[in-house]
């Protein structure tokens, strides 16, 4: 995974591009345990008191990653990663609602992996707020995807309630 | 009918928008192919043999007359003249340009209409009964449940990259199902329960393709109010389990069938306690909303069974014979719900031309209050049709080639477009079709035989639902060749436990073949069966053995071989 990239970060709701100084950590011998490390999950969980020792360090989810296992972690993690190794693999959707919903999880929640410009408003919508575009795409030219829809059909993340519990249903 | 909001509009015209923006991206090279495929899917956009076909979804089956001409107009001005009503409530052009969709979509959504989630790995249009609201039996009118379903799954955020396409029926009838419910991913038996509330039996795991299965019962007495929420529950079940490994393998009913019906619908239950009575929860103010567009229209105040009526089927014969097969009962007094056939010799089953779109559209402004519904068998119904005025609605079908008598009988085929148009196809199903027609045209020999369903795919992918036929033909590839593979018994029941799969009765035929074997089986059939007896009833009745060994009198090896 790519280190120092540019990515699109919601600040205060509105999308914008940041310098990103995480670095994506695929297995323990990248890991010196120093600060700044996204960790795979199962690293994580194989070095618990190294991970809580480590300072600012984050936790990345395979799509087949039950989150419910990251839940111990929060109080210790900045970052969470949800990977998706191909866009249409939409596994990560769920987790990540599983991750802002039964789970709780406030912190920054980011979308890795093959993470492209048409899936950013449903990524948002289940609770995404960083978003780091696959390597070769732009992320300014990506931001008009936030605009595509003024409203929704349904609640989930963002917005929780369903239209006919907001008002937005012109009769 | 459901009437778009200011809200619906614009939801459906940014998504044109979006869809516009998405082919020019592509155009320009900074979408690729893959990127784009399972957007255009699911804009209903397929790359077919030909030319990009596009889907259009027709929700629940009901259409208005100036969508008919609309459809009309875009079959002219962007195809080759004629739709294809598929059997899943859509309608299919054949010949787009994929760089005239967005424009097709325009024209589409100027009389609220689209092709969302047509296709692709997410939650497809959603099916129904065609005689919703006026069907004498039915135990409440579907169609504000499916409306709010559909509003519910349109552009879920969480579920649209499925691990496999999901459909959805509902029906709402429990002597009759006329949505095929049992055999889609989820369906939702409406009912009354003792204290006339509406709740849903929910039928999970069903579905075609190469592994026919009928679905079970994963819930039962559900209230409508937790339609979305349990489908939520039940959607990120499937979304976080179902294989991704295997598209053959990653329709939800491997998932029923690997984890157990009962450890799903636990599964299923332990999600659902977590959403119950929260905020996706529907309420009685927006089924009430949704309800008001499906008001009774404005009825008469007419005579049941006019003394006109009766003397008009005493009289004429042909008006008669019409009568007793496409029309049916209603529940209100002196209208009547009539079934135009689209089936006929020369015509691909489900096939209707620009001029026969328009037709419709007048037929349903002068006798059904400018609505008409599609249904699954690829026929088209007039629902609230007064019945005195059945012999000129009659009269004015005749010339139109859509008064054919032959609704639920062998030449009302079910059949997908086939190898003449679907990149997937093995082998050609229309031109079966049409031999069928051309050998079985006499009206009365078939009003004889009675009520038999035949349907034609031309894969296993069953477009043409031929595990459900009395009678299915399927075109299979041998060796580069066009075969047809025959099953027999297959139903569409009430519900699941009177739901079956046909079974192959043995080795595949040549297409020159298929017309004599149908013969042989109907002539079985007739030698066998007791004086009113139906097809599926003497088939369920003698078993399998007479119409094999009538079908293969000498090849018993070639039949072990297929066993």
């Amino acid at each position: 995974m790519h280190d120092g990239a540019r990515l699109i970060r919601l600040m205060d709701g509105v999308p914008r591009i940041v310098q990103d100084d995480w670095r994506m950590i695929d297995s323990a011998a990248d890991w010196d345990g120093s600060p700044g490390a996204v960790l795979p999950l199962e690293l994580a969980l194989a070095q618990t008191e190294r991970v809580r020792a480590a300072g600012r360090t984050g936790i990345w989810l395979a799509p087949a990653d039950d989150p419910a296992r990251a839940a111990g972690f929060f109080g210790s993690i900045a970052l969470i990663g949800v990977h998706f190794p191909k866009f249409t693999d939409g596994r990560g959707y769920s987790t990540a609602v599983l991750l802002r919903t039964r789970h709780g999880w406030r912190g920054e929640l980011r979308a890795l992996g093959e993470v492209l410009q048409d899936q950013l408003y449903a990524l948002r919508r289940v609770g995404f707020d960083s978003f780091a575009l696959r390597a070769d795409r732009d992320p300014v030219a990506a931001l008009q995807a936030f605009a595509t829809f003024s409203d929704v059909y349904q609640g989930s993340v963002e917005p929780p309630l369903p239209p006919f519990r907001r008002g937005s249903v012109a009769a | 009918m459901y009437r778009y909001t200011d809200f619906d509009q614009r939801m459906v015209n940014e998504r044109v928008a979006q869809f516009r923006d998405q082919v020019a991206r592509w155009k320009s090279g900074a979408l690729s192919d893959d990127e784009l495929r399972p957007l255009r899917l699911q804009n209903g956009l397929y790359v077919q043999r030909h030319a990009p076909m596009l889907r259009v979804a027709i929700p629940y089956g009901l259409l208005a007359s100036q969508q008919l001409r609309a459809l009309a107009r875009i079959a002219r001005t962007w195809d080759r003249g004629y739709g294809h009503f598929s059997t899943r409530q859509n309608i299919q052009f054949n010949w787009m340009k994929i760089e005239e969709v967005p424009d097709v979509l325009d024209a589409l959504a100027a009389v609220q209409m689209h092709a969302i989630q047509t296709s692709g790995n997410c939650v497809r249009n959603i099916t129904s009964d065609p005689f919703a609201g006026v069907a004498p039996d039915e135990a409440v009118d579907p169609r504000p449940y499916c409306e709010l379903m559909r509003q519910w799954s349109t552009f879920h955020p969480e579920f649209s990259f499925l691990p496999r396409k999901f459909k959805v029926a509902f029906s709402a009838c429990a002597t009759e199902d006329r949505a095929a419910t049992a055999m889609h991913d989820l369906g939702f038996y409406l009912r009354r329960d003792a204290s006339g509330a509406v709740v849903a039996d929910v039928v999970a795991g069903g579905g075609m393709g190469r592994t026919p299965v009928v679905g079970s019962i994963v819930r039962t007495g559900l209230a409508w109010r937790h339609l979305p929420t349990y489908t939520e529950a039940l959607l990120r079940v499937y979304n976080r389990y179902g294989r991704r490994d295997n598209m053959y393998k990653a329709r939800i009913k491997i998932l029923v069938r690997a984890l157990g019906v009962s450890a799903f619908a636990a599964e299923v239950d332990e999600e659902f306690a977590f959403l119950e009575n929260g905020p996706g929860t529907a309420t009685d103010a927006e089924l009430a909303r949704i309800g008001a567009d499906f008001a009774p229209p404005p009825y008469r105040i007419l005579e049941a069974e006019p003394a006109v009526l009766k003397e008009q089927i005493a009289t004429d014969p042909g008006f008669a014979r019409w009568y007793g097969r496409t029309v049916r009962k209603h529940r209100v007094a002196g209208y009547a719900a009539v079934t135009l056939s689209l089936k006929r010799s020369g015509i691909a089953p489900g096939d209707a031309s620009a001029a026969t779109l328009d037709a419709l559209a007048q037929l349903a402004e002068r006798f059904s209050f400018g609505e008409l519904r599609v249904t699954h068998e690829q026929n088209v119904v007039l629902a609230d049709v007064a019945e005195h005025e059945l012999y000129d609605l009659w009269t004015a079908a005749r010339p139109l080639g859509l008064a054919t008598p032959n609704l639920g009988l062998l030449t009302d085929m079910i059949c997908c477009p086939g190898g003449d148009f679907c990149a997937l196809a093995n082998a050609k199903s229309i031109p079966i079709a049409q031999a069928i027609q051309d050998r079985f045209d006499d009206l009365d020999y078939l009003h004889d035989l009675g009520e038999i369903s035949l349907n034609i795919s031309g894969c296993i992918n069953s477009c043409g639902h031929h595990h459900v036929g009395n009678i299915g033909i399927l075109g299979v590839d041998k060796q580069g060749a066009e075969f047809y593979q025959v099953t027999l018994g297959g139903v569409i029941g009430p519900d699941p436990a009177r739901t079956a799969i046909g079974g192959v009765i043995g080795r595949a035929f040549a297409a020159a073949e298929v017309p004599a074997v149908v013969a042989t089986i109907l002539d079985i059939y007739v030698a066998l069966r007791d004086p009113g007896e139906r097809f599926i009833d003497t088939l369920s009745r003698v078993g399998l053995a007479p119409f094999k060994s009538a079908v293969y009198p000498i090849d018993q090896p070639a039949e072990l071989e297929n066993a």
